[in-house]
């Protein structure tokens, strides 16, 4: 590149065409700067409209759950744990789910043209926009999983997790939709880093004598520990901000309960639900609430990318 | 015992363990494909049933005691319009940026900064996106006094594509052989003529088909536009409707999903059906295409 520079530099040329070049290569300067000014307008922009909430409530926000726009009294503790729950868990059960299924289309149990369907199966479930996922989800997942959620309270009803009547839209319901949509990030990003594993290190685990799982065990899942560990990160800040199949199928209520089966919040639902039609001190508390969102998802984000950078693949 | 041990032994633990595993990972690998198989199957059922040629035509009536829920002409065309405004924005500031990036930065600090720009800004949540042209733009009513309109909503969906086109852009410049760079610069090209008449031509399928992929997904985006473009019931008639509140398929699911009405739950179904079956459809064809081309080359 670099070499291409420097005898293009040492050409004689006209001044108009110079002139046009300059031009050019300013204006894609710019556009690519635009990147950087609208990530940095997105974060002023949220600070800056969060700032009366912010100043008013200071932290005690993130940890109050009162939201009353009667009284003017806001705190979104509530949306900020079901956000951070309805994530978390979801990622608990994607994992094993996704990294296994990115096992079976990277290694050979079944034929090729198999693995290749599955895995572009998987990956066009991630083509479906979450609205209509949130629209199954009313129509067909909740009813399926509604005798199972009663039976759930009904046996493990003493663990808090589960120790409310099962509601029609409810938290667990927004797990498990969270589920399916980042089953493609974990799959898709597995099976790309157990792809790049050198394959002179299975042999030679093969050849010392270790069986196929004890060589993805002990060999092959560790060298792709990197990569795996960047995917559910990116997964997870993709938890974090989902909104629309969430907002469908939570339940949407501000009433803080430990239960899974009860209805929640989630930062985004909130957003979702409340922006239209607030006013006043209400659309400053939202912002506030956009900002800690951002702020979540900005951090998971920037910490999987250094992630990727500091144990990118070293064979 | 010399003699058994060269022959596969079933009840060997680490062959029932590996057994298992594998099993395991089957199991793993079924559940994964079940919800789009179930996704599928359920819109194809419920929303194919719901295609009717007035669909395509009539505005939705408002929900309420009506038997007849009407069409989605308006959020059909509304979708058409905000992802066109997203995509008149995103493409050359998206092309332009990847230009940049891929042909004239050296890998300095700059371009590092805004390659990780790119990234963030991918992972910025859908929401936040609208969130922040709402403050800029609805609020303000900087858009010649009117509050929620189309136009807002293309320029959130904009904020979304941008990473997307860059991306595609910059590694689709980044796979073009440099041994065309050196020719054209050779016999006298200018940087710009080489950029605009060799190398972009020749990434033209992959930056295409990336975009295109992009646009496929900023269709089905629905929180970016509830509250810029909002939603309506009438239909699109000119162009000063851009700067009023725009329907469009993806909030009009939401919007009707959530009614306590069949006739509106069966239209945000149809609406399902149109909206999935036009993006798989790009999603399966540009693979196929991608498949396509890289047979070719291999030959």
């Amino acid at each position: 590149m670099e070499e291409k520079l420097t005898l293009f530099k040492n050409r004689k040329r006209f001044g108009i065409e110079k002139n046009i070049d300059l031009i050019f290569k300013n204006t894609t300067l710019t556009l690519s700067s635009l990147v950087g000014i609208v990530l940095f307008g997105i974060i002023l922009v949220v600070f800056f409209q969060s700032f009366e909430s912010f100043s008013r409530y200071g932290l005690k926000f993130l940890v109050t759950s009162e939201w009353n726009p009667v009284k003017d009294e806001y705190g979104a503790f509530t949306a900020i744990y079901g956000t951070l729950v309805t994530s978390l868990l979801s990622l608990l059960i994607t994992i094993p789910l996704g990294v296994g299924t990115a096992i079976f289309i990277t290694e050979d149990f079944v034929p090729k043209f198999v693995r290749e369907i599955v895995g572009s199966f998987v990956e066009l479930l991630a083509a479906i926009p979450s609205v209509v996922l949130g629209l199954w989800a009313i129509f067909v997942m909740e009813p399926f999983f509604r005798e199972f959620f009663v039976f759930l309270h009904k046996f493990f009803g003493w663990i808090p997790l589960f120790s409310s009547e099962p509601a029609g839209r409810n938290s667990l319901l927004a797990i498990i939709i969270l589920v399916v949509m980042l089953l493609p990030i974990v799959t898709s990003i597995a099976r790309d880093s157990l792809n790049q594993v050198p394959k002179k290190l299975r042999n030679a685990s093969y050849g010392i004598g270790a069986s196929r799982w004890k060589t993805i065990f002990s060999v092959i899942l560790p060298a792709a520990l990197s990569g795996i560990m960047a995917g559910v990160l990116l997964a997870l800040g993709r938890a974090m901000g989902e909104t629309m199949a969430v907002t469908m199928i939570i339940g949407n209520s501000n009433a803080f309960s430990w239960s899974l089966l009860s209805p929640g919040y989630t930062i985004s639902s909130m957003l979702a639900n409340q922006f239209g039609e607030a006013d006043g001190s209400q659309v400053s508390s939202l912002f506030y609430a956009a900002f800690v969102l951002m702020i979540l998802s900005l951090v998971v984000n920037i910490f999987a990318q250094w992630l990727v950078k500091k144990f990118s693949l070293k064979y | 015992m010399i003699m058994n041990s060269l022959y596969y032994q079933k009840k060997l633990s680490r062959n029932v363990g590996d057994k298992f595993f594998t099993s395991l990972s089957v199991f793993c690998a079924l559940i994964a494909i079940l919800p789009l198989i179930f996704v599928v199957t359920y819109i194809l059922i419920k929303g194919g049933a719901q295609i009717t040629p007035e669909l395509f035509t009539l505005e939705p009536n408002p929900p309420g005691d009506d038997l007849d829920a009407g069409g989605i002409n308006p959020a059909l065309i509304g979708t058409l319009v905000i992802t066109t405004i997203a995509s008149i924005i995103s493409i050359p500031v998206g092309v332009g940026g990847g230009i940049y990036l891929a042909e004239y930065s050296n890998g300095g600090p700059f371009s590092k900064f805004i390659r990780f720009g790119v990234n963030v800004l991918a992972g910025v949540p859908s929401i936040i996106a609208g969130v922040f042209i709402y403050a800029l733009i609805v609020s303000t009513k900087i858009l010649f006094g009117s509050m929620y309109s189309g136009l807002a909503g293309g320029m959130a969906l904009s904020i979304l594509m941008l990473p997307t086109v860059i991306k595609t852009t910059d590694e689709g410049l980044k796979l073009v052989p440099n041994e065309l760079r050196y020719a054209s610069l050779g016999i006298g090209a200018s940087m710009y003529t080489t950029i605009l008449k060799i190398t972009l031509p020749t990434a033209f399928r992959s930056i295409a088909t990336g975009v295109v992929l992009g646009i496929a997904r900023a269709a089905g985006e629905t929180a970016p536009l509830i509250f810029t473009a909002l939603f309506s019931y009438y239909y699109i008639v000119g162009f000063e409707d851009l700067f009023y509140e725009m329907g469009s398929l993806a909030v009009l699911i939401y919007n009707f999903a959530l009614e306590p009405y069949d006739a509106q739950n069966k239209l945000a179904w149809a609406a399902s059906f149109i909206l999935v079956i036009s993006i798989l459809t790009v999603n399966i064809f540009s693979r196929i295409l991608a498949a396509f081309t890289e047979k070719t080359k291999r030959v």
